[in-house]
């Protein structure tokens, strides 16, 4: 009896070990990691790669920049998506850990500023954008305004966004402590719709409705000045933003480890080559510049 | 003959030594975590005075100009969105025990009360997702607010978290009063309502504080809910009407990015003390009130 049940287990168990050996022969999966704001274009890419190269598996999750490019450094992906240049302290936590990051653009974003479609506001300056978020201009009013206390939508600190605009807006300042610290780009756009008094920033896909192409109801983009004396600028102008006059356009960035080999390779040749910057324009951003494409060559080799 | 029963003798023993290890590995779990959470902490405050932690009101570790370790705004929203949430989830939940115990017909409290006890499985995901949809903009409304994201909702979804615990174990506890007690209270003469109040509940009571306790308990310990519906503005909150941070969504959000072994990543583990602290307080206090009315039940 007890031999016969032995005899059992010992084939389910090799039964196990087979099936582990014959899986493990097929594409490994590709686990992406990181930017929130970039997690919807990612996920389309990689939709669009795995139709055409249905073996490849990959797999697309948000969380933050900093939780991607830790992922990284970690080793629980195989590429970051992060929004924001890495930090000295992760490159040299990098190092320790033999990880030797190559970095990607594989798309431009303009960090949109949005607030309810019944504020009359049309435009801000960096200046006075960065004091609404630091806390010193309470209401509308100073902006040119209703009378009311500005209400503030922003990211968490893990956020790529959260540290581009406290880095190129705030001037490297404290937000404010009555900043509202949402979960994600999502987030902030549904609060800002429903918020008359709030303000909110956005990567540009997360603003327009793919169905209309338009800018989402209930919202509208402010336009925004380097200073007092520049023109503003709307993100949506194609060409303020590849000019660099729209002040707060940054690159979207990717990173794996070392040089990328076999499917990663091919996907990331498939993100910034033809059909993937015609996905990436698609959904709201830009392409990539001749600049960015010389720079991903080089990166690639 | 004497084999055998030597060998009895060890069985038994053997089968005593595994229930008591099954017994006090709860108890080893307990100490472990707790020695953990403060080996882990202690290392923040090289750089952190305690008093400052503790005192402080602004929470910024991340700061390009200064980073700062105050709790004081955190554990007062922790305990406005736990309060809060009782403030609201102990009344109803006691007066639906009692009606499904007292006054619903059997056949009614049939279907409640299983209904009620599903409640309990929604996800908190869930739970904080109806924060941002419908009650966040009801609050909005109602108060004349811009945002309804504040204290006041996150309070509201933790009593809805926290009822269904209430209800079924008071529920429980009301029916488990002695039948002759409430004959002998209509007999003399009193009331339906007279015997709830003054007999029902009463010797009820050491359940429906152990119910609320652990509706409290689920209450200072939720993340999600209160990560998604209370907006995490860090400041110290100035009534139910503002945007607050409670302990649990620091964490959440921090740790996921925290450089390990650094003060930032070590203050969290603080701040997981502190809470660990509050919960056991209030699990001791829970424990000091319901011996205290047990015995004088008896």
């Amino acid at each position: 009896m007890s031999l016969r049940k032995l005899f059992f287990v010992g084939l389910i168990c090799l039964g196990f070990l087979l099936t582990g050996i014959s899986t493990s022969g097929t594409e490994k999966m590709i686990q992406i990691k990181g930017s929130d704001t970039m997690v919807n274009l990612v996920q389309i890419l990689a939709e669009a790669f795995m139709e055409k190269n249905p073996k490849i598996p990959i797999a697309v999750l948000g969380g933050g920049s900093g939780t991607g490019i830790s992922g990284l450094i970690n080793g629980t992906c195989d590429i970051a998506n992060h929004s924001r240049t890495w930090k000295k302290e992760e490159l040299e936590l990098a190092k320790k850990r033999g990880v030797e990051p190559r970095t990607f653009i594989i798309a431009i974003d303009g960090l949109s500023i949005i607030v309810n479609e019944k504020n009359p506001v049309e435009k801000l300056t960096i200046e006075q954008l960065g004091a609404i978020y630091r806390g010193e201009i309470k209401s509308w009013k100073e902006v040119g305004g209703p009378n009311k206390p500005i209400s503030l939508y922003g990211r968490q600190s893990n956020s790529g966004t959260y540290v581009f605009f406290q880095e190129h807006v705030l001037g490297n300042k404290n937000y404010s402590p009555h900043m509202k610290r949402m979960n994600g780009n999502a987030q902030i756009v549904e609060s800002v719709i429903r918020d008359k008094d709030g303000i909110g920033y956005v990567g540009i896909g997360y603003v327009i409705d793919f169905k209309t192409g338009k800018v989402r109801k209930g919202l509208k983009i402010l336009k925004i000045a380097k200073d007092e004396k520049s023109p503003a600028y709307s993100p949506l102008d194609k060409k303020a933003v590849y000019s660099g006059n729209y002040p707060i356009a940054r690159p979207l960035f990717q990173s794996t480890n070392g040089k990328p080999k076999g499917s990663v390779l091919e996907f990331i040749k498939f993100e910034i080559g033809l059909e993937g910057q015609k996905i990436v324009e698609k959904e709201g951003f830009f392409k990539i510049g001749p600049l960015h494409k010389v720079q991903n060559e080089e990166n690639l080799k | 003959m004497i084999k055998m029963k030597k060998i009895k003798r060890f069985k038994e023993s053997l089968i005593e030594a595994f229930f008591f290890t099954n017994g006090i590995l709860a108890v080893l779990i307990l100490v472990g975590i707790f020695l953990f959470l403060l080996l882990t902490a202690i290392p923040a405050f090289k750089e952190i005075n305690l008093l400052d932690f503790l005192t402080k009101k602004n929470w910024d570790p991340t700061s390009p100009v200064k980073p700062e370790y105050g709790i004081l705004s955190m554990v007062m929203s922790t305990l406005m969105v736990t309060f809060g949430a009782l403030i609201i989830a102990v009344p109803v939940g006691i007066g639906v025990a009692s009606y499904l115990s007292d006054v619903a017909h059997w056949r009614i409290r049939e279907i409640v009360k299983p209904v009620i006890e599903i409640l309990a499985g929604i996800p908190s995901v869930v739970v904080g997702f109806l924060g941002i949809v419908l009650f966040g903009p009801l609050i909005a409304k109602i108060f004349g607010l811009s945002s309804g994201l504040n204290a006041l909702n996150g309070a509201i979804l933790l009593a809805i978290m926290a009822l269904p615990t209430i209800i079924s174990i008071s529920e429980d506890s009301l029916n488990a009063v002695p039948k002759s007690y409430i004959e002998a209270s209509l007999a003399l003469g009193a009331s339906r309502w007279q015997t709830l109040i003054r007999v029902k509940i009463p010797s009820a009571l050491s359940g429906i504080i152990a119910s609320i306790m652990l509706g409290m308990g689920r209450a200072i310990g939720e993340t999600m809910t209160v990560l998604m519906a209370t907006g995490n503005a860090p400041a110290f909150p100035k009534g139910f009407l503002s945007s607050i941070r409670t302990l649990t969504a620091t964490i959440a959000i921090e740790l996921g990015e925290v450089p390990y072994y650094t003060t930032h990543y070590y203050a969290l583990f603080a701040v997981g003390l502190v809470l660990f602290l509050i919960t056991f307080i209030v699990n001791l206090v829970s424990d000091i009130l319901l011996t205290k009315y047990q015995e004088r039940e008896l």
